[in-house]
């Protein structure tokens, strides 16, 4: 029986008297997807930002498994060490990808600057696993030193996934990672983190309002509504039972096909 | 005592009631089942009974952890560690655990993803427990062939397929692992005669290698062939009568 | 008629000199650190050496001597200019001559002759943040200095490689110092970089409109930023200078006629002349259409 790779305890962000989220706990063990489900408002992203120090939040833990099995609370930790989680052991994967990737430097040094922030010096070798990874996430070799402004929004998304996977991450947040995207897209996209997902064993916490999304990548979900979990187990056991009215609300919503 | 009840059970489902709620309907309640109670043993094949709508799909989803259960208890023999664990905790982890080595389930419908071959949609529970892909492809590859499906259709994603092709597809995922405990929904339902003797020789198998199964059959036939017993769901009904 | 009044001793009030110097010798204490200051309004526009001249006018002593060079050369507007005002609010010694400065102001070159050990130079700097270009935030540059966080300088160096198959940076090369922080050399050549590792000169650093000083102390390790498999090199010029005929030194391209005559001289104009008082000459002819410039890559 593994140990959680991130624990949340009671977690609270409140901006004045209107709450963001409060009362947030869970686990997360490695290699699991949980996805955080609730419509705009629900405080879903906030939970997001907080867990993964890109927000302050106003009370609670939050806890991880550091590769030398160290469990900190995230604020303990000095801001050099954090900085360095988010870049080598972390990866955060934005709705928009132009927020996570350097859109006028070419696809290869996106994905190789992770590498370079962590001290590697031969040109050869980090092109070589930039092209590596392009491949990996279905982009054309050809296309390594084109600027991401010329790419697709399904091809900056996959560039994204890559400069995000190359230090290999053990934990990877993920907002709405096919939410701009068309839907003939989307499910590529998807397809790609399923399998990427499975064969590095990855720790994902995916935000989306999309169910369906939500079905074919997690494991467990957390439904949000109002700043609060108001369901959470087995995503589809809250998918095909669904207890709170919130929860039968959503998924009565799903038009079928 | 029968032949089968000289091992020791693989599934005990013991007081399970379940009710659903419709908050959508303003909180009304509709109880499905209440006490329900059998054991399964290895090699039995065990069908539940009854009239449609009576919670024999439920039943079903429960022992799977698929539905939650509102009193009693699912206890399913833990593979790896060899005791029985109680599924109707609903902790998730526990089922997951549960699901990837000792109980498996075989719905009615392919849920199809998009992009995943028909041969990587079998050849999956394999290698979501370790197997190489080239050898899980490889059985992916002789099941389906054993379930007829043309080889043409391997690498197609089974979006596209007819009803009884993509039932096969999920019958080769289903019986390609070796769960001790395998859960059978109307497997049968859309396939044609052919197709359906090739189900049923395979189920035997399963029973034979000391395979617990639980089913619903509306195939008279089908049910006749394989079933140990039949558990009469109506004894569990916490309907009233319409 | 009453007199004008005089300036204070080299332009600036005593106060804000100590402003100055108080930024200079934090610099000194975290070589390559780019430190702020209350950069003043000088009888110059910004972006004609305002941060250098107030380095200058900070540090300038009576006994000082001092030279002003732009491009490498004495004679040419900005650095006639600098002198004179130099000239009329401090009365110092100027000189044209490397070797009698004590204090060497200059724009986008390093003196040919070695600096040695007692001179001071003082480097015009436009933009002092060497991040800026990738990173526009002030804000987020400053964390990365603080947490030594480069990864984009390389960056930029791989893009270099990509598109051109070589660094194409050739100046403002940025460098290392003392192993810590990356600093903008200001616009000099690359060919000057190696010049300021271990210089027993103190180097200063001013960038009035960014209100920026920075410097390196004498002996400091200054390292250009490179990848394992494509070193830092420096240019190589296959001719000599066409007057003194010097090698290995920085060459000006001089355009002699509209039928694209050409001669290459030296940059640093006191180092042509100097070479040239010592009885060196080149072949003192114009090249016709011959390009006599090869880059090292």
């Amino acid at each position: 029986m593994s140990d959680p790779i991130l624990s949340v305890r009671d977690l609270e962000r409140r901006y004045g008297s209107f709450v963001g989220c409060t009362d947030i706990s869970f686990d997360l063990w490695p290699g699991e997807v949980i996805a955080i489900v609730g419509e705009s408002g629900s405080g879903k992203t906030t939970l997001l930002n907080c867990i993964s120090a890109r927000m302050e939040r106003s009370s609670g833990t939050v806890r991880y498994r550091m590769r030398d099995g160290r469990f900190p609370d995230l604020a303990e930790l000095g801001e050099a060490e954090r900085r360095f989680l988010m870049r080598t052991d972390w990866g955060f994967v934005h709705q928009n990808p132009a927020d996570g990737l350097r859109m006028r430097v070419s696809a290869g040094a996106n994905v190789g600057e992770r590498l370079m922030a962590v001290g590697q010096r031969h040109y050869g070798n980090i092109r070589r696993t930039a092209g590596d990874w392009l491949e990996r996430v279905e982009i054309a070799a050809n296309r390594i030193d084109d600027k991401p402004v010329t790419f697709s929004g399904g091809m900056r998304q996959r560039l994204q996934i890559a400069r995000n996977l190359v230090t290999h991450p053990r934990l990877i947040f993920m907002d709405e990672p096919t939410g701009g995207l068309d839907v003939s897209v989307q499910a590529r996209v998807l397809d790609l983190l399923r399998a990427l997902v499975a064969d590095l064993g990855l720790s994902v916490v995916i935000v989306t309002h999309d169910l369906a999304v939500a079905r074919l990548l997690s494991q467990r979900m957390i439904v949000m509504k109002g700043g609060r979990i108001v369901e959470q187990g087995l995503t589809d056991r809250v998918l095909d039972d669904p207890h709170h009215p919130y929860t039968q609300l959503l998924v009565a919503s799903i038009p079928e096909n | 005592m029968t032949a089968f009840e000289r091992d020791a059970p693989l599934l005990q489902v013991d007081g399970v009631a379940k009710s659903f709620t419709m908050h959508l309907r303003g909180g009304l309640t509709l109880p499905v089942v209440a006490n329900v109670a059998f054991t399964l043993h290895p090699g039995e094949c065990v069908v539940l009974g009854g009239p449609s709508g009576v919670g024999k799909s439920s039943i079903l989803r429960m022992v799977y952890g698929n539905y939650a259960v509102d009193a009693g208890r699912i206890l399913v023999r833990d593979r790896k560690q060899g005791a029985m664990r109680d599924l109707a905790t609903g902790d998730p982890r526990a089922v997951l655990e549960l699901r990837r080595d000792s109980i498996g389930y075989v719905s009615q419908f392919l849920r199809a993803v998009p992009r995943v071959s028909a041969l990587d949609v079998v050849a999956e529970p394999l290698v979501a427990r370790g197997i190489a892909r080239d050898a899980a492809a490889e059985r992916a590859a002789w099941m389906l062939t054993r379930l007829n499906l043309p080889e043409a259709l391997f690498g197609l994603p089974p979006a596209t397929f007819s009803g009884g092709e993509k039932q096969r597809v999920n019958i080769a995922r289903g019986f390609i692992t070796d769960h001790p405990v395998l859960l059978l929904d109307e497997p049968t339902a859309s396939l044609d005669a052919t197709n359906r003797d090739v189900v049923v020789a395979m189920i035997r198998e399963k029973l034979d290698a000391g395979t617990a199964i639980l089913g619903i059959f509306h195939d008279a036939p089908v049910r006749d062939a394989v079933a140990t017993r039949i558990v009469d769901v109506s004894a569990f009904s916490a309907r009233e009568a319409a | 008629m009453t007199a004008l009044p005089e300036y204070n001793f080299a332009y600036l009030d005593e106060q804000t000199k100590r402003m100055t110097r108080r930024a200079i010798l934090k610099a000194i204490a975290i070589p390559g650190y780019q430190v702020p200051f209350a950069s003043r309004e000088m009888p110059m526009p910004y972006g004609w050496g305002t941060g250098g001249v107030q380095v200058t006018a900070s540090i300038l002593g009576p006994d000082d001597v001092l030279k002003v060079i732009d491009q490498g050369a004495d004679d040419t507007t900005n650095a006639v200019s600098i002198r004179a005002f130099f000239a009329r609010v401090a009365r110092v010694a100027t000189t044209t001559k490397t070797t009698e400065a004590t204090i060497i102001q200059t724009r986008h070159r390093i003196p040919e002759t070695p600096m040695r050990a007692g001179q001071i130079i003082v480097y015009q700097v436009p933009i002092p943040e060497p991040l800026r270009f990738l990173e526009p935030r002030e804000t987020e540059t400053r964390v990365m200095h603080g947490l030594e966080e480069y990864g984009i300088v390389q960056v930029k160096l791989y893009e270099d490689i990509a598109q051109h198959g070589h660094i194409a940076t050739t100046y403002a090369y940025p460098v290392k110092v003392e192993g810590r922080y990356v600093m903008d050399p200001s616009p000099i050549p690359k060919f000057d970089n190696p010049k300021m590792h271990r210089s027993p000169a103190l180097q200063l650093f001013g960038a009035g409109r960014e209100k920026r000083i920075y410097a390196l102390p004498p002996f400091t390790d200054v390292v250009s930023l490179d990848f394992e498999d494509h070193p830092f090199t420096v240019q190589r010029f296959s001719s000599r200078c066409a007057l003194c005929d010097a090698a290995s030194v920085y060459l000006d391209e001089v355009v002699t006629d509209d039928r694209g005559g050409r001669m290459f001289v030296c940059s640093d104009t006191d180092h042509c002349e100097t070479r040239r008082a010592e009885g060196h000459r080149g072949s003192g002819l114009p090249q016709l259409g011959q390009d006599a410039l090869e880059a090292a890559e």
